[in-house]
């Protein structure tokens, strides 16, 4: 497994499943932060990694 | 038949709060489980452990607590959160890590969170036996 987006979505997923588990009682409330946070992950991801596109690589 | 959630007179007692927190360090979900909390307790108990596989299987490294740079002690604490799986890890030939590896910063990554989480676990299991959720 080389792809770092596929790495990133899983890394948010299992952090979104334990803190939404952890923080909301009903499984509706559960699948509606979880998803809620894995979203933002992947936006906040995406959008750094593409700021940090312009700035070299040594 | 399964076995009764604890008492809250069980839950109350200081010993039997160190045991709770022991237990749910060491197998990640067994506190909710023990607390009657069992959805809760067997998402935790697939998933951080699966997290911390999937760790090892890119290749991370399991950090011990040598002294000589600052952060490798916080990193093996971190890990170390996972609970028994940390030490089953060794045996088995894993942890060692390739820092050739394309995955071996992604696999620390998942190591060290998969502990961290597991103490969040063992936080959230410790408030509900003292009545706070």
């Amino acid at each position: 497994m080389h792809s770092h987006l596929l790495m990133m979505a899983l890394f948010a997923f299992f952090v979104s499943l334990v803190f939404a588990v952890l923080a909301k009682d009903t499984p509706r409330e559960q699948a509606r932060l979880g998803g809620v946070m894995f979203a933002g992950f992947m936006l906040v991801g995406l959008v750094v990694s593409w700021l940090m596109y312009p700035f070299p690589l040594r | 038949m399964s076995p009764a959630p604890a008492t809250t007179a069980e839950k109350s007692q200081p010993g039997g709060l160190v045991l709770l927190c022991l237990a749910a360090w060491a197998i990640p979900g067994i506190g909710h489980i023990w607390l009657g909390r069992r959805a809760k307790g067997f998402v935790f108990l697939i998933a951080l452990p699966l997290m911390f596989a999937i760790g090892l299987a890119l290749h991370g490294r399991l950090f011990s607590f040598d002294t000589s740079d600052v952060l490798t002690p916080l990193e093996a604490a971190a890990q170390l959160g996972i609970g028994v799986t940390y030490f089953l890890a060794g045996p088995i030939g894993a942890g060692k890590g390739d820092v050739r590896a394309i995955t071996y910063e992604y696999g620390i990554s998942f190591l060290i969170v998969a502990g961290l989480l597991n103490l969040l676990v063992v936080i959230d299991a410790y408030d509900i036996a003292l009545g706070r959720k």
